[in-house]
């Protein structure tokens, strides 16, 4: 096994486990705390901007002072992010389609993972319904898909994040 | 604001942040949930197998904090068919819309990008009005 494979998969197991704890501790995993977030008109619960601040705070200051200067990754690799800038409709409708999901149940896919041992049959129905979901979006975005009202994706040109 | 938990929840995300941090500098990989499962559904060689640990070390991080005091909540009150739906949405979505809370949320959010900053911007927004539609019917 080469060494920059080594480094993917230990990093995958170290950033998995803090991400995870992460989702545990800041309650992300409370879709009840959730939706108290995001109901601006009732008994509101803004813990979740902590949430966001508390990982704004760590992440921005280290990607632009340590990971944005270097070239390529410790382990190697070239960085994966995006170089597309475009705002299309694609995202916007991706946007709309998974916040209007996610007011609906309280869930995103970072807690749903991480409550798996929970072991309720919610977060199983949950998990295996996004599958479904991604499944669905991948293959409408490949062009092999139709969407109701709007057919088969024409562009295909798929930029991965 | 009875249940408002700033310290926790500022932990719980500098933990989000640190582990989106370590991901980029040490693999050159984006910790974005929806695009790691995403990405396992449609594999590319040398782009799966860190995915899966990632979500192992997910999935067994309970047992970390677990002997910390931190439970998982009881969600067994949730309509199972509402939250199917949802599931269906949110992994649709986030998959259309190229990230989800962490993808969006948290690393293009910090590293300032325009695509990132317009998708947080307008999934918050859909999910609050599908929390208001849901109070009008006494749902919330």
């Amino acid at each position: 096994m080469s060494k920059s494979k080594k480094i993917r998969i230990l990093m995958g197991w170290i950033s998995g486990a803090l991400f995870g704890s992460g989702m545990i501790i800041s309650g992300m995993v409370n879709p009840d705390k959730v939706i108290g977030f995001l109901n601006i008109s009732g008994d509101w619960d803004p813990s979740l901007i902590f949430v966001m601040g508390g990982a704004l705070a760590v992440f921005t200051p280290i990607y632009h002072l340590v990971i944005k200067k270097r070239s390529h990754a410790i382990s190697g690799d070239a960085f994966t992010w995006t170089t597309n800038t475009t705002v299309d409709g694609t995202l916007i409708w991706g946007a709309i389609i998974f916040g209007a999901g996610w007011g609906l149940a309280g869930f995103c896919p970072g807690p749903a993972i991480a409550s798996i041992s929970g072991g309720t049959n919610i977060i199983l129905a949950f998990i295996l319904s996004m599958l479904v979901g991604i499944v669905h979006a991948n293959q409408y975005l490949a062009g092999r898909f139709p969407l109701p009202f709007v057919g088969y994706r024409k562009a295909c040109n798929i930029t991965e994040k | 604001m009875e249940n408002f938990t700033p310290w926790t929840s500022l932990l719980g995300g500098a933990l989000l942040g640190l582990s989106a941090a370590l991901l980029m500098l040490f693999s050159g990989k984006i910790a974005g949930i929806s695009g790691v499962i995403g990405g396992l559904l449609a594999p590319q060689k040398h782009e799966s197998s860190w995915r899966a640990a990632f979500l192992t070390g997910m999935i067994l991080s309970f047992l970390i904090v677990a002997p910390l005091g931190f439970e998982l909540p009881d969600i067994s009150n949730n309509n199972i068919l509402m939250v199917s739906l949802a599931g269906l949405l949110v992994g649709f979505g986030t998959r259309l819309g190229n990230g989800c809370t962490s993808g969006h949320g948290i690393i293009g959010l910090g590293r300032f990008s325009k695509r990132s900053l317009y998708a947080t911007f307008i999934f918050m927004l859909a999910a609050i009005c599908t929390v208001y539609i849901r109070s009008l019917f006494g749902a919330v």
